[in-house]
């Protein structure tokens, strides 16, 4: 009991906030195709920006997007990084690559999981594509990609990345 | 563009921090654990509970700890008729400001009461241990009104 003798010297104040979180319209149609297994992102009227997930409105211009766009699960890595460190609460033992990705014909990236990939040879610029959870589990989340694993296509250079049309990179 | 269902979803978002106590409120901790409070001596001979570590006109370093009672009175005070999840107490208690016997100002610290009617400013109150002491302010489990026997 030598524990019960030292001076204390620090506190764990842990605090949790506790949400509960309702999809708006935009998001709520993204979130009933992707349990589908369809990707959809919405264009703007004006700027004909892509956006996935869809808010409803585009950042840039202002004004409420409609147009869905149906997007292929292919898509490039536009940043990315190792995680070494275990997050409290998450399955997924370090080290693991958290990477900001944009699909084929998107113009704004999403945060995902990357495997099937040696973590030292994770670029920007490298394509990927999804592996997706066996449609038996889709639900109302972007869980239902398990992960982008790496495909054996030349990187995107740098200046294109997240301006590659629908039909692909090599397309 | 047919309305889509409404989908919603509880979630938690956790802050696991971990706190530095300092030197003089690690010792006010320390003392909790053992069922002693401390308060300290500042430059005008007032007793702090809790003990801060700098005086607060000289802004010199204090080092003077004092022992203070477990009992003393409610300066002023706030009744919480419906608890939330986070709160101390899951029945009606109240936040109250409690001048400890040997202190010279209050510390807040809840007090559970059978009724509201039992609080008032100058009520006197004793301090109710937690089963396990571990360095925390909830050591302190709750005050309670004193009892008609002065006894500890």
């Amino acid at each position: 009991m030598s524990e019960d003798t030292a001076a204390v010297t620090r506190i764990e104040t842990p605090i949790y906030l506790k949400y509960n979180f309702t999809a708006g319209s935009a998001p709520a149609r993204f979130l009933a195709r992707i349990r589908e297994g369809v990707l959809t992102g919405q264009r703007c009227p004006r700027c004909a920006n892509v956006y996935i997930p869809p808010r409803g409105s585009c950042p840039a211009c202002g004004v409420a997007t409609e147009e869905e766009v149906v997007l292929p699960d292919k898509g490039t890595v536009q940043s990315f990084t190792v995680v070494a460190i275990p997050i409290p609460n998450n399955p997924i033992k370090p080290p693991f690559v958290i990477a900001n990705l944009v699909l084929d014909g998107a113009n704004l990236s999403f945060i995902h999981l990357m495997s099937e990939c040696e973590n030292s040879e994770v670029r920007i610029g490298q394509r990927v594509q999804a592996v997706w959870k066996p449609s038996s589990e889709w639900t109302h989340a972007m869980d239902n990609i398990r992960y982008f694993k790496s495909i054996d296509e030349p990187d995107v250079p740098i200046e294109k990345i997240g301006k590659l049309p629908l039909s692909g990179w090599e397309g | 563009m047919a309305q889509p269902e409404v989908l919603s979803q509880a979630f938690e978002l956790g802050f696991t921090y971990t706190r530095s106590t300092g030197p003089v409120v690690g010792k006010f901790l320390t003392g909790l654990r053992d069922r002693t409070i401390s308060g300290i001596k500042a430059s005008d001979g007032r007793v702090i509970v809790p003990p801060m570590e700098y005086d607060p006109q000289t802004a010199a370093a204090l080092t003077e700890f004092v022992e203070v009672g477990q009992q003393g009175e409610i300066v002023s005070w706030c009744w919480v008729k419906q608890p939330r999840a986070a709160h101390p107490i899951q029945q009606p208690f109240a936040w109250a400001m409690i001048r400890l016997d040997g202190a010279d100002v209050a510390m807040i610290h809840c007090v559970v009461a059978d009724a509201e009617e039992q609080l008032f400013t100058g009520a006197r109150v004793s301090a109710v241990w937690a089963d396990e002491t571990r360095g925390y302010i909830t050591d302190i489990r709750c005050f309670e009104i004193a009892g008609g026997q002065d006894s500890e």
